[in-house]
């Protein structure tokens, strides 16, 4: 079972299992409108798009092909067709890309977009609510300013779709959001339609220090470790606490219908944002995105979640990853990593610039570029070039159409969001970067950035900055 | 093949010692970019002999006893720039035993923050693992800097050279740090008006020493070696915004400093101003984003508008540890309009005329110091990596920790047992 059609399932289920329903958070479903969506669903409905043919390009599919002198067909905002010699209906907007290369749209798995903004002002600084090590009842997504002109910068990179995550200040730091990479006015209009949720999860420095220094809990690793482990433990209390009701609720409805007067109704138990969230996790609705340099840390990470019977989606920064690439393939783990970063902390010690070619590398390996980074994310493709080179030089057989997965499919798949984009495959949204050239360069520019199907980045014409702050 | 040639001159490789052990040798058949007046030149040599450059040119002789490297058309630059850098003042950033290029004496509190004595040149460790990590990839010298948030006048800091030599400061490249704008807010009372109001107390001290009363800012050495800053010393300014960038260049060149601004964002607004003044800017032309007031009017295309202009520009990544990203930086400024050409100056001729090193390194001519990189490709090319690099005259070991880690760990990869 795909895990979009997991997460809807999941929804109607824990929806509908009693009355009142268990608390399950609403989950991201089908865009609706305002009047009658749920509380924080996505109100994103792509604008109507002509028909557009792109022909003659270099393509990268994101599946591992290279198409050369193909063409890309987009019809009603999804990839219809992908291949030489494509026709173009009538009206359509007809692209002549020789010489230039088109890849799908690219994916950030890691960005405090919005949550760290552009200024970096006192303001706006609302990315870690560090005020208790386990925050799972926060949702990155209240914190989202739509206005950050990061992200006009990061779409003029090529990157269309992102996932907006707390800082790592915390143990559990809250649920991250994905979002398409277009200018609104609300989150809610920028949020990907039915994209699970993410929880960000952090290991190591940065939350024993935060704690640490002020005296709290946690102050090392070992308090790490208990503090996810506690976190998780009163979670599958939670669940039961609720397995227990439903069952008495389902046996209160019963005698009620049976004409039971005297039926006295179970009351619930108390609902928990913090603890729902985990429970989410447990149940495969919301993905973890687990913060976590080093490879014996995230070794401890794995076992946790076998304890406690959830998947990590993907450990993020992993500069020890290449150590347990092995583990990492076998478990279905990806690892969302730097090309080059180092050092600015003793957990960034070990870095080699192979580590996202050596995470590839297993029959399984999931690698993928991310930034971090407002500066980083405008060049995930010049990251991605770096790491191939890198690659190939270790001895590893990386063509453009391998490396091209690490920034588009692979974090997609992390996501839970790959069956609808990451990939140019027809039904798939028309998420696409038309390149000057190779992506694999530093001097490649997006031309053309098509979201949904629309051009949202046109480098030909240039226009008045989005973001209201740039006005 | 390329293994070979280059294992051959490893046997040759003497790091740290002086440039007269280097072995002479002949770069021949490439594709030289000297960073000078000559430009780019197609298929020729450069002779090395006794750690300088003896001659650039076509159908160079290799004189008996010195090596030959075949370049197969492959590019030779001088050796980069690392930027304004703390490499070799800290090992991990966050680890504070670790770092020194920050002055915090407490006592009185504010005693650090007007100490222009404090100067990081003799803290530098040439053997700290950040140099082979830069060097390996054609970073041959950089700029080390003090840095602190909460002071005006931060302290002094040289060039040197990245070869592991322990005497690694270059003579004559001595620079004053100074921070500007917001950020040097809070070291000047929460106004930016106040910095000049505290400048002009120091200058005030340096030249009228009777006046240091009790509430004075400069101890003894500090006067001494400020009142050389006002007599022509090179200060650089780390500030910003426009107006504080125009105003500072004004007061610095009135009180008889030579100002080079650093940062920069919107220095494209007074391009003019600063050709006119002659004054340089360090800057890094991946910023633009508006991440602070002071940088509202950022944009990707600083550095080709100040080029423009005629001002004089070098690029510099604020990471010690990603030194190596300046090419980078240079690459996408190229990409952004810069011309080739002055995006591989702004990394090697440009910086070092501005730190006072020009007539000994940054470009590829006769006389000038042998620190030269051989590139897989175009210099500027993420996808490029430096085959050979040799700092005055000898071959760089092309190892680091890094690659050290990576041959650990691959064999257990290839055999798919890293777990």
């Amino acid at each position: 079972m795909n895990r979009l059609l997991a997460a809807l399932l999941g929804a109607i289920v824990t929806g509908c299992a009693a009355n009142p329903p268990s608390p399950a958070e609403p989950q991201a479903a089908a865009p609706a409108s305002p009047a009658d969506r749920a509380p924080y669903a996505s109100t994103y409905v792509a604008p109507p798009s002509p028909p557009t043919l792109i022909r003659n390009a270099t393509i990268l599919t994101g599946t591992g092909t290279r198409i050369d002198g193909g063409d890309v067909l987009i019809e009603g905002g999804k990839i219809k067709a992908v291949g030489p010699s494509l026709t173009a209906p009538e009206g359509a907007v007809v692209i002549d890309a020789s010489g230039r290369w088109v890849t799908p749209g690219l994916i950030d798995v890691h960005s405090h977009m919005g949550v760290y903004g552009s200024p970096g002002v006192e303001a706006s600084n609302d990315g870690n609510e560090s005020t208790d090590p386990v925050t799972s009842n926060v949702w990155a997504e209240h914190s989202v300013w739509p206005q950050d002109p990061g992200l006009e910068v990061a779409l003029q990179g090529g990157v269309t779709s992102i996932q907006i995550l707390p800082g790592s200040a915390n143990l559990i730091g809250g649920r991250g959001v994905t979002i398409k990479n277009v200018p609104a006015t609300t989150y809610q209009a920028m949020k990907f339609p039915g994209a699970p949720q993410g929880l960000k999860m952090a290991c190591g420095e940065n939350p024993k220090r935060v704690y640490g220094d002020d005296g709290r809990f946690p102050s090392t690793r070992m308090g790490n470790v208990a503090g996810y482990r506690q976190a998780f433990a009163d979670a599958k209390d939670y669940m039961e606490d609720w397995k227990e009701y439903d069952a008495n609720r389902a046996k209160y409805d019963r005698e009620k219908e049976k004409g039971d007067e005297d039926a006295v109704p179970p009351k619930p138990p108390k609902q928990d944002l913090k603890l729902e969230t985990l429970a989410e996790v447990m149940r495969g609705h919301i993905l973890v995105h687990n913060h976590c340099y080093r490879a014996d840390e995230m070794a401890t990470m794995l076992d946790i979640a076998k304890e406690f019977g959830f998947k990590i989606s993907a450990f993020h920064h992993g500069v020890e990853a290449y150590k347990i690439a092995d583990r990492l393939a076998d478990e279905g783990v990806c690892g969302a990593l730097w090309a080059d970063w180092w050092g600015f902390k003793m957990e960034a010690y070990d870095a080699v610039q192979e580590n996202i070619a050596i995470v590839d590398h297993p029959s399984g390996g999931c690698a993928i570029v991310h930034s971090d980074s407002e500066e980083g994310i405008q060049r995930l493709n010049q990251e991605a070039a770096k790491a191939m080179t890198r690659g190939k030089l270790a001895g590893f057989d990386i063509p453009p159409e391998r490396a091209i997965r690490w920034i588009t499919s692979n974090p997609a798949k992390s996501l839970g969001i790959l069956e609808q984009t990451g990939t140019l495959e027809p039904g798939k949204m028309a998420d696409v970067v038309v390149w000057n050239g190779t992506p694999f360069s530093v001097y490649a520019l997006a031309d053309q950035v098509f979201v949904d199907g629309v051009v949202r980045f046109d480098r030909s014409k240039p226009g008045k900055p989005w973001s209201d702050f740039l006005q | 093949m390329k293994t070979v040639r280059i294992a051959a001159i490893l046997l040759a490789t003497t790091l740290g010692a002086g440039a007269a052990d280097a072995q002479d040798f002949l770069i021949k058949g490439a594709r030289v970019h000297t960073a000078g007046k000559a430009g780019t030149l197609e298929n020729a040599d450069v002779l090395v002999h006794d750690g300088r450059i003896a001659a650039v040119g076509g159908s160079l002789t290799a004189p008996a006893g010195a090596t030959i490297v075949e370049a197969n058309g492959r590019p030779v630059t001088p050796g980069l720039f690392g930027g304004l850098t703390q490499i070799g003042l800290e090992e991990v950033n966050q680890e504070e035993s670790t770092y020194d290029a920050e002055l915090k004496l407490t006592a009185p509190a504010w005693q650090h923050m007007w100490r222009p004595e404090f100067d990081v040149t003799p803290a530098f460790n040439a053997r700290s693992i950040l140099l082979p990590v830069a060097r390996i990839e054609g970073v041959t010298w950089g700029v080390i800097a003090p840095l602190a948030a909460d002071s005006l006048i931060v302290g002094q800091g040289s060039a040197v050279t990245l070869d592991g030599r322990f005497d690694a400061d270059f003579a004559g490249s001595k620079s004053l740090f100074v921070n500007w704008g917001s950020a040097a807010h809070a070291a000047s009372g929460g106004s930016r008006a106040a910095q000049y109001m505290l400048f002009d107390q120091a200058i005030r001290e340096v030249r009228e020493p009777a006046t240091a009363g009790n509430g004075a800012l400069l101890l003894p050495e500090g006067r001494a070696v400020l009142k050389g800053y006002l007599a022509g010393g090179r200060v650089v300014f780390f500030v910003e915004r426009a107006s504080d960038i125009r105003e500072v260049v004004r007061y610095a060149k009135v009180h008889g400093m030579k100002p080079v601004i650093a940062g920069g964002t919107e220095a494209w607004v007074v391009a003019k101003e600063l050709a006119a003044a002659d004054v340089p800017v360090v800057l890094d032309p991946l910023n633009n984003l508006p991440s602070d007031f002071d940088r509202l009017g950022s944009r990707f295309d600083n550095a080709k508008l100040l080029n423009d202009a005629g001002v004089r520009i070098a690029f510099s990544f604020s990471d010690s540890f990603q030194a190596r990203k300046n090419r980078q930086l240079a690459g996408n400024a190229v990409a952004h309009g810069l011309t080739w050409e002055a995006g591989l100056a702004a990394i090697t001729s440009s910086p070092a005329e501005i730190f006072g090193i020009g007539k000994d390194h940054g470009r590829i001519e006769q006389g000038q110091a042998a620190d030269l990189v051989l590139w897989s490709g175009d210099p500027l090319e993420v996808t490029t990596v430096a085959d050979q690099v040799w700092i005055a005259g000898n071959a760089v070991t092309m190892q680091s920790r890094q690659t050290e880690l990576r041959d650990k760990y691959l064999e257990r990869v290839k055999a798919g047992t890293a777990r």
